[in-house]
């Protein structure tokens, strides 16, 4: 993905490689989440089911990997706040600032490292990596961008690092 | 305690072929799917959103959703010993309600790192009849023997990105 800083706004291109929303998860890695989630796969990998299974290959109950986003995504809903709290909120600020009204996810890509457990708090860094050219595809005018956040456990350790494509459109017929 | 067969990294060979996966994806499977990983975007749970301003036909499975669908299938294969070190996935096309979707992977490296840890490459195609969804790269570590456990690495002795 080639970044592109001549056709962009000021405001968007000086993002760039910047680390924002440095922040901690609003709930703890709970097995409850992960039973729902292994669930919803019918993943029936006896390290998320099987206590003994877990204690004998990683020391006690782990997440998936692949969970590691749902930990930082926040409430719907929580006391005193007024408008609804966005997960990837960088990815919602470039919708914004390009007056891009809609917007899919086209890649992910995970690097996993140290397991997420039950009880931990993941703090996350989101960082605007590239922002492309405009593009047409067959939903409509718009450009992608490329968002990395990194996870942390409240150790310090590294959980994991994800990085997103995103591409926020116009609907050419709309 | 669940006894399952340990799969390890001389027992695969590039060109193996993963298991073929199909499923029936209903509307429950998207919704569940996006309240499993705490997603509440609409074009997840809502058809008049999804048709009306994403432009598409129905509501569709999420991104995390399918990540939690590829780990399924890639420990599927190599049981509760197989650590994913990294995936990547491309979303070509969208997964809707209705659809018949069936994942097959094929082994495209195996190596040794140089802390000794055995890795194998994985490319992974989620299709719904011909038409293709997403690809996936993924490196998975595998034990190098029965009593290896690619879960006890830590720091330096777990590299899940390639050495370049």
């Amino acid at each position: 993905m080639s970044t592109s800083t001549t056709d962009l706004p000021a405001e968007v291109t000086d993002l760039i490689g910047l680390p924002q929303y440095e922040e901690a998860g609003e709930f703890p890695v709970e097995r409850g989440y992960i039973w729902t989630s292994c669930a919803s796969v019918e993943n029936a990998n006896p390290l998320f089911w099987d206590d003994e299974v877990a204690a004998d290959l990683t020391d006690g109950p782990i997440a998936p990997p692949t969970m590691l986003s749902t930990w930082f995504r926040p409430h719907h809903w929580a006391p005193g706040r007024t408008e609804q709290k966005l997960p990837l909120q960088v990815h919602f600020d470039l919708k914004k600032r390009l007056d891009l009204p809609e917007a899919v996810m086209t890649d992910n890509t995970i690097v996993f490292h140290e397991p997420a457990r039950p009880g931990d708090i993941l703090t996350t860094c989101q960082r605007l990596r590239s922002v492309s050219p405009e593009k047409t595809t067959k939903l409509g005018t718009g450009r992608f961008w490329v968002i990395d956040v990194e996870y942390r456990n409240d150790r310090g350790d590294l959980v994991g690092v994800e990085s997103w494509t995103g591409f926020g459109y116009r609907r050419d017929n709309a | 305690m669940t006894t399952t067969a340990v799969l390890t990294h001389d027992t695969v060979a590039v060109g193996d072929q993963l298991p073929v996966l199909t499923y029936d994806v209903t509307a429950t499977t998207v919704v569940v799917g996006a309240l499993a990983t705490r997603d509440t975007r609409p074009q997840h749970h809502d058809f008049h959103f999804a048709t009306e301003r994403n432009g598409v036909r129905d509501i569709f499975m999420n991104a995390p959703n399918q990540a939690a669908w590829f780990e399924r299938y890639l420990t599927d294969w190599s049981g509760p010993h197989g650590r994913l070190g990294r995936v990547s996935f491309r979303m070509h096309d969208s997964v809707f309600p209705g659809d018949t979707m069936s994942m097959a992977g094929r082994i495209t490296g195996t190596s040794i790192d140089d802390v000794g840890c055995g890795w194998v490459e994985v490319d992974v195609v989620l299709q719904v009849g011909d038409r293709m969804c997403t690809t996936c790269a993924a490196r998975i570590a595998l034990p190098t023997a029965p009593t290896d456990n690619p879960w006890s690495r830590k720091g330096d002795q777990w590299q899940p990105q390639p050495q370049t």
